[in-house]
């Protein structure tokens, strides 16, 4: 890999985060750390049923507890006609939303919340819940997206109708939508092919895994101004549903963002901010805090879909792949909205395909509604098509890399799901693959393979908005919208400091609430580094001019005769810097900028992966693991290859031990990290990276989204070293040590 | 969580006289790592916790070559695995109280307290079985003694009488030609209960050619920690090899009666039982040989 030399200064460093110290020291403020006067503690009650019709619901005793202020149900909340919301990495139907929130007429999952109670204390609060009497009529429940989809399955929402194509169903279903995208002649492309492979897998429903649990404070004042306090991707995205589903006007809501502890796509939908403000105003407006626990975090936030995926593809002895096909059915838990529309866009993006076709369902079950979580849908799909891509290579006798480098898109190609793709760096980040240490290194031992796959993300653009003042010592305090999750203060500040040509230290970001800055889309779909970055960049720029004419007036002289570089303004042989400028400012020199861009550029990743497998316990061990990915310009580098081992870390836990296990009666039993195995520290290599530069033209820095693509591969190389260490093609998620074991029975047995 | 008081007892009959007059409201406090927990969830309620750790006896723990181990129900894990006598002759234990939680909470949790919690997945107790530990039970009068196998009767329930605790371990001085052997199965490398766990001890011969004693006892694969003394009993007189342990290994599978659950199948778990008894023996005739 080669990198052009850098024309900057500030981006392309690694500088310390302006958050570090605070957070190292514990002194960083996170939505449980809110405390206001006055405040009270809410819990939420939740259902012991998977599918249930509540029949009744007697809080009486509850109120009558010592101590109790508030119970809230369903019959609290306004009424809410249809109406989709933009969540940015997805759309909600905001009755849905509402219903999701507190259970109206059924309950639809283990874990849906039914009741909210304020009290003085916790302790309370938590007594109150045992004395809130719900009458059940359980109903039979469906876990399965397939299940689901059978006519006699048990249908969960009366109304929903099919989505078939286009066209409206005529009856009761569980299938909200059957998409299709088409390209060419499937039965053409399938003759034309040498070697055909298709197959099933099934993949687990899985949880973001953030550390933080979901939180919120409320304060529903006495003049209708209802003020938030919470860990969110997105404070204005959170204005916005409140607005909606308490259907009050936008400009009564405050939603200041505190301090949050990862999110991944699971912090946008919000859950308890509107209970804890219908609780505040219940309570005579005292401010009401409401904290989950790690069991409610994985019973009822989050998770991401678990799938049915089927994948045909056809290619030619020279390694042309000559026809691909796949039928995707995700289960969008309780409620629509499952990210099978991504899966669907993501399953082939990697490969020039003139015939193609791709089926997406769209499926509720009685499990809690997905959410996003870091490209959604994207890597259960990328499993079974990079499983069937590697088969394919393996069939024709050609190394992997080069297999998909043959069929690699660029420039000028188009997705099957419509866009055509300006400059991306895929073929370039195969290459680096191909030309890493790591996949020329001798792998010997027993039962060891070594895998690779390859994955691809949309990336984003999204609104975002900064206000930037110039300090009398120079310094420019930065004020953004944008919740910072994984270090974009600094790479915000370090694209101000470079556009204003002055220091990174002298950049104070602060991440601010609704009231404070212009609206900015939550940081989700790897936007906000470029979308953001892209503000500071107008912002920066405004602040130069402004601050020009001020050197001008300081000359006296006219403004075209100032010339500003490297944050240095000259006239006539004087010299003045940023900071001596500042020190000179009668009138404060403050700018604000606001934009929507959509040049955003896709990226791609390719993971290397080696593993050793202990055939009698089935136990996965992870040896060595490289991640190459294009990354645009990487304006922090540590913080952009923190990005590709953090989702090379989420997708080997979604590979070999994550997953939701329900009983039979769709409770679900392993809501603890405890016994949701995400992978420890203990269980993971040291990640490599292999940052590829090819710059974004749609940026001014060249900056492409770097968070999701790194999730998308691993379940796939993972899935794909396992084959070539012990000859077993894995087709379902989790690869735990029994269905490895499973898998290698089958197999001696003859039926693999 | 509800209010409860909180007594520190000066001794044995102290603790146990509080237990006696709390009649079933109190509850003993070791570390707390299981009991802090249920109290939380309110999974248990207790009005009264009678902190044993300070008790002399609860607190002991002492070697010596005729006696054994003497081992108080609250010492916790870090003090186990780093005692030299321990690390000298009660391998299994150490295994044992190495894999209980990470460093945080062997720095609380006791082997006592994990006995009394009497999970099925325990992973001290199939280690206490083969280490042939005996049970000291205090009453305020008087003392009862119980082989460690004997005392899970169901999951979460002891022998322990209404007004009864355990106040420390006994563990018999190990023969010569002894190894012992604390194995489980978990999916990762940290941060799990057992799916399964097999203890495995072996008393060589003189010349170390031949068994002369084996205890074998199973975690996570019935509603008890299991000892299978016929697995043991399979091993008499054999000279220690695959095909033997193998044998075993099929004894203590028959034994074994796991359920499906979120942690693993039935079917697994049964699987793991031969993979983990294979290994568990063969890492107990190393130490024996040595």
């Amino acid at each position: 890999m080669t990198t052009p030399a850098s024309p900057y200064k500030v981006i392309g460093s690694r500088p310390l985060r302006p958050d570090g110290v605070d957070k190292v020291t514990g002194r960083a403020i996170y939505g449980a750390d809110v405390r206001l006067p006055g405040m009270l503690y809410g819990k939420v009650l939740r259902s012991p049923h998977a599918h249930a019709r509540i029949v009744a619901i007697d809080v009486s005793a509850a109120l009558a507890l010592r101590g109790v202020r508030a119970v809230v149900t369903a019959q609290d909340m306004p009424t809410i006609g249809d109406k989709i919301a933009d969540l940015g990495e997805s759309t909600v139907n905001l009755r849905y939303t509402s219903n999701n929130l507190l259970a109206h007429d059924k309950v639809l999952y283990y874990g849906h919340a039914v009741a909210a109670v304020a009290a003085e204390n916790i302790h309370i609060a938590e007594e109150a819940l045992a004395l809130i009497k719900v009458e059940y009529a359980v109903l039979p429940h469906v876990l399965d997206g397939k299940a689901a989809m059978a006519p006699d399955a048990p249908i969960l929402l009366d109304d929903l109708r099919t989505n078939e194509l286009g066209k409206r169903g005529d009856r009761p279903t569980n299938v909200a939508e059957h998409f299709r995208h088409q390209r060419g002649d499937l039965a053409k492309g399938f003759a034309e092919a040498d070697v055909i492979v298709e197959r099933t897998f099934h993949t687990a429903t899985v949880h973001q895994g953030y550390i933080e649990p979901q939180n919120a404070t409320a304060l529903w004042n006495e003049d209708d101004q209802v003020l938030v306090w919470c860990s969110t991707q997105g404070a204005f995205s959170v204005q916005e549903q409140l607005a909606e589903l308490l259907q009050i006007p936008i400009s009564r809501v405050t939603v200041t963002p505190t301090e949050i502890g990862g999110g991944f796509g699971g912090k946008i939908n919000v859950y308890l901010e509107p209970l804890a403000a219908l609780l505040s105003r219940k309570a005579g407006h005292r401010p009401v805090k409401l904290v989950m626990t790690r069991a409610e975090v994985l019973a009822a936030t989050g998770p991401t879909s678990g799938s049915h995926i089927r994948v045909k593809m056809g290619a030619r002895r020279d390694g042309v792949i000559t026809a691909a096909e796949a039928e995707l059915i995700y289960e969008a838990g309780a409620y629509p909205g499952s990210p099978v529309g991504a899966g669907s866009g993501v399953i082939f993006a990697p490969y020039r395909l003139d015939n193609v076709q791709v089926d997406g369902y769209d499926v509720v079950v009685n499990r809690p509604k997905a959410a996003a979580y870091r490209a959604p849908g994207g890597t259960n799909a990328v499993f079974a098509a990079e499983t069937v891509v590697d088969e394919l290579a393996e069939k024709l006798s050609l190394d992997p890399i080069d297999f998909r480098l043959r069929n690699a898109v660029r420039e000028g190609d188009r997705r099957v799901d419509g866009p055509e793709y300006k400059r991306i760096g895929f073929i370039e980040t195969l290459e680096a693959a191909r030309n890493h240490p790591h996949y020329t290194a001798p792998l010997t031992g027993k039962h060891r393979g070594r895998g690779v796959a390859a994955g691809f993300w949309f990336n984003w653009g999204g609104k975002s908005s900064a206000t930037a003042t110039v300090n009398a010592d120079g310094a420019v305090n930065l004020i953004e919208g944008s919740t910072d999750i994984g270090g974009s203060r600094a790479s915000i500040a370090m694209q101000l400091a470079e556009t204003l040509g002055i220091p990174y230290e002298d950049i104070r970001p602060q991440v601010a609430g609704t009231a404070s800055v212009g609206y900015n889309d939550v940081t989700g779909g790897s936007r906000t580094t470029f979308g953001t970055g892209w503000a500071v960049y107008e912002v920066g720029n405004k602040l130069l001019a402004e601050m020009r004419q001020r050197a001008a007036e300081y000359w006296d002289a006219p403004v075209e005769s100032v010339t500003v570089a490297n944050g240095v303004f000259t006239h006539n042989g004087d010299a003045m810097t940023f900071r001596e400028l500042a020190s000179k400012l009668d009138v404060p020199v403050t700018a604000s900028a606001s934009v929507h861009p959509q040049s955003y550029g896709p990226g791609f990743g390719v993971h290397i992966v080696d593993v050793e497998v202990d055939v009698e316990t089935g136990k996965v061990s992870i040896l060595r693991y490289t991640a190459a990915q294009d990354v645009g310009r990487a304006i922090h580098p540590s913080y952009v290859e923190g990005q590709l081992q953090g989702g090379a870390a989420q997708g080997i836990g979604w590979a070999l031990n994550e997953e939701y296990v329900y009983d039979d009666q769709g409770r679900l039993l392993n809501a603890s990290l405890l016994d949701y195995r995400m992978p420890t520290a203990l269980d993971l290599p040291m990640i490599d990276t292999v940052l590829v530069e090819v710059h974004n033209p749609g940026h001014p820095y060249g900056v492409r989204g770097v968070g999701e693509v790194p999730i998308v591969p691993p379940a796939a190389a993972v899935a794909n070293a396992i084959y070539h260490a012990i000859g077993v093609r894995m087709t379902e998620l989790p690869m735990s040590p029994a269905r490895i074991i499973a898998a290698i029975e089958k197999s001696r047995s003859g039926l693999g | 969580m509800q209010p409860f008081r909180y007594i520190r007892a000066q001794n044995v009959e102290h603790a146990a006289t509080l237990l006696q007059q709390q009649d079933g409201r109190a509850r003993i406090l070791a570390g707390g790592t299981d009991l802090i927990v249920a109290l939380r969830e309110r999974r248990i309620a207790a009005e009264l916790l009678i902190d044993i750790k300070g008790v002399p006896e609860v607190d002991e723990l002492t070697y010596d070559a005729h006696d054994g181990l003497r081992l108080g129900a609250a010492v916790p894990c870090h003090r186990i695995y780093r005692h030299a006598d321990v690390l000298r002759h009660y391998p299994g234990i150490v295994d044992a109280a190495s894999l209980i939680g990470g460093v945080q909470i062997q720095g609380r949790a006791s082997l006592g307290g994990n006995l009394c919690n009497a999970s099925p997945a325990a992973d001290s107790i199939p280690a206490l079985i083969v280490h042939s530990a005996i049970c000291d039970i205090a009453l305020p009068q008087t003392r009862r003694r119980v082989p460690v196998e004997e005392f899970c009767v169901a999951p979460g329930k002891t022998v322990l009488a209404r007004g009864e605790f355990l106040a420390s371990l006994h563990l018999p001085p190990p023969p010569p030609g002894f190894g012992a052997a604390y194995l489980r199965f978990i999916p990762r490398n940290e941060m799990d209960i057992a799916v399964v766990g097999v203890g495995a001890s072996v008393q060589l011969d003189a010349d170390r050619r031949h068994i002369v004693a084996a205890r074998i006892a199973l975690g996570a694969v019935a509603p008890t920690p299991l000892f299978v003394p016929e697995a043991g009993a399979a091993l008499l007189g054999a000279a220690p090899d695959d095909a033997v342990f193998a044998r075993a290994a099929e004894l203590a599978q028959a034994a074994a009666r796991p359920i499906t659950d979120m942690r693993g199948t039935a079917e697994f778990r049964r699987h793991l039982v031969g993979v983990l008894t294979r290994r568990a023996l063969a890492k107990a005739v190393e130490r024996a040989s040595k």
